[in-house]
């Protein structure tokens, strides 16, 4: 079958007014459900935007067709960036959104795939989305398929030993149909990533374990798609994209605050948000 | 049981593609002719049952059938969260293999010994818990899970164990087998404890009782109507397993027959107690350590039909 033309999908509204939307929905949702975690959607959406704008090869229609590219956000509680980027990407209608939170919705608080077309596999626990991703891909490569596996981790989650167990797999079964991108917002539950277990040199980590690796502005999403679309970076290898992110980028009050890992931005300060975002209630 | 698994799993894998063995690094010796055979049907994960279990899922829902292999607890209780977020709740075809079960390790130590997985595989959701007798019932098991869609866990002895099963049996998920028929008490039996079940149930004969033994292969789901038969054609009803006696075959029956109003009976559970075994030794050693000899468990149902006259 044909593929939908990314250009076409991106033409539409183009990558940073789909940036634009996801964080506006993510501000929304949040406060409309008085829920957690947007600083962490905010400084992955970008990202989302990117990927469901110009790299993902899918077809909204039908979810399980089985060359599509695999997205696998491992950082569940940033659910409502992909939920949102699933909406205005058309697998479902944007009134859905509404539902984020709400008693009998599927919409939950961490990425969930139950009646959620799109979603490829349920995350919220952190450290699941690298081993499925990685499982993914050699099937992939193990059937001649064509498809890519994308994975957003957090950077907290680069804790979490069973994310350091698939690093180490993949570049030696040569899975270059694997992408890893680290949302490297330098802000886990706590505190300051440097802080609680300090990850740097991450890039050099993740390199030394054998991943064709960059890093770059998260948020500069010409970068984004540019090293995103040369995938993969070196035959045989798997691709590592550390991507420096701002938690809360895009809402003054909320950028690199860990408050915004918690609270939602409700009152004034979603008036505010909304009108940083350039859609005034 | 561990080399009629491979057998069986290795004859089923030429015939399915689809089917993939993944081994958390064990197997020396046993896998190699997979391995070698079916490349591309053969996974080494590595001593990271974590990546083990997700890889399977995420291999389960691109059209894959996986098996994940270790032994003792490495393959249940070390990637537990695995199995129930990325196996179970989302349905994917995995199916769970531990070689080791109960004590064959009992020399290596309490680390090896399996005495509870029993009972946490059964807590979750969409798992089904086998655990065949013999080597017989452990091919029979590894047919019937490929032809299972969805999760299952198989629970195997070593290797070496006897056959018990002379004849073809017939096999089905969730229905006990029933190894020798008897009037006055029932022996259910899980696992590897099989063949100590039909030497307690020849040595009763002598003694003028008459013991029906099941082989309840399948824990979940549990063949209620074959206990609830038992428990009304017998007097008295004893479960065992080579595990806690918490959360596995005794707390299943003792929740079924509680939740019976119209049965009454005569129960026991014969298993471990929950504790780590305080000394190493070899599996029959252990047993009896535990109470789990034939001669401690024909005393129980002694002690149990004298309570029932």
């Amino acid at each position: 079958m044909t593929l939908p033309a990314s250009e076409e999908r991106a033409g539409t509204i183009g990558v940073d007014e789909l940036a634009r939307r996801i964080r506006v929905h993510c501000v929304q949702m949040t406060a409309r459900a008085n829920a957690s975690h947007v600083g962490g959607a905010l400084s992955a959406a970008d990202i989302l935007a990117v990927l469901y704008g110009k790299i993902l090869r899918f077809d909204a229609t039908k979810p399980d067709w089985p060359d599509r590219d695999r997205f696998i956000l491992s950082k569940g509680h940033a659910c409502t960036a992909l939920y949102a980027a699933l909406a205005e990407s058309g697998y479902f209608p944007l009134e859905k959104l509404e539902t984020f939170y709400a008693d009998g919705s599927p919409l939950a608080g961490h990425a969930t795939h139950k009646d959620m077309p799109g979603v490829e596999v349920s995350t919220g626990s952190l450290g699941h989305g690298l081993p499925l991703s990685t499982g993914m891909a050699l099937a992939g490569r193990r059937d001649g398929r064509a498809y890519r596996v994308f994975c957003l981790v957090s950077d907290g989650e680069c804790n979490e030993g069973s994310t350091w167990e698939p690093a180490l797999f993949a570049p030696h079964h040569e899975l270059d149909n694997l992408v890893v991108v680290v949302d490297y917002n330098k802000i886990q539950s706590l505190g300051r990533v440097e802080e609680v277990i300090d990850l740097a040199p991450l890039a050099d980590k993740w390199r030394a374990f054998g991943w064709a690796t960059e890093e770059l502005d998260g948020h500069d999403t010409r970068a984004l798609e540019s090293a995103l679309e040369r995938v993969p970076h070196e035959a045989g290898k798997p691709t590592c994209i550390v991507a420096h992110t701002i938690k809360g980028k895009g809402i003054s009050y909320m950028e690199d605050e860990l408050l915004y890992h918690y609270r939602p931005p409700l009152g004034e300060l979603l008036d505010q948000a909304l009108a940083e975002l350039g859609s005034p209630r | 049981m561990r080399n009629a698994f491979l057998s069986e799993l290795h004859d089923l894998a030429r015939e399915d593609s689809r089917i993939v063995f993944i081994t958390g690094d064990l197997g020396f010796g046993v896998v190699e002719g997979f391995m070698k055979e079916l490349p591309d049907q053969f996974v080494n994960a590595g001593v990271a049952e974590q990546n083990m279990t997700g890889m399977a899922a995420g291999m389960a829902l691109s059209g894959k059938i996986v098996f994940t292999y270790s032994i003792a607890n490495f393959p249940t209780l070390r990637c537990l969260e695995h199995i129930r977020n990325d196996v179970c709740y989302h349905d994917a075809d995995v199916k769970v293999v531990s070689v080791g079960g109960g004590f064959a390790y009992g020399s290596m130590g309490a680390t090896h010994h399996a005495t509870e997985d029993l009972g946490v595989m059964r807590l979750l959701p969409n798992m089904v818990v086998v655990a065949p007798g013999d080597p017989v019932e452990a091919r029979a098991a590894t047919r019937a899970v490929v032809a299972h869609s969805g999760p299952c866990y198989l629970r195997l002895g070593k290797a070496g164990e006897p056959v018990v099963h002379d004849q073809p049996i017939d096999f089905e998920l969730g229905k006990a087998i029933v190894v020798r028929e008897g009037s006055d008490a029932t022996l259910i039996s899980t696992g590897g404890m099989l063949p100590s079940a039909l030497r307690v149930a020849a040595s009763l004969a002598g003694e003028g009782v008459e013991l029906r033994v099941l082989s309840m292969h399948t824990l979940k789901p549990l063949d209620d109507e074959a206990v609830l038969r038992a428990a009304s054609e017998t007097r008295a009803l004893v479960t065992l397993e080579e595990h806690s006696v918490i959360g596995g075959l005794g707390s299943a029956v003792a929740e079924l027959l509680a939740e019976s109003i119209d049965v009454r009976t005569y129960f026991k559970r014969l298993g471990v107690p929950s504790r780590f075994s305080p000394r190493v030794g070899s599996q029959e050693y252990l047993l009896a350590e535990n109470g789990l000899e034939a001669s401690s468990i024909q005393g129980a149902i002694i002690d149990l039909l004298d309570r029932a006259r």
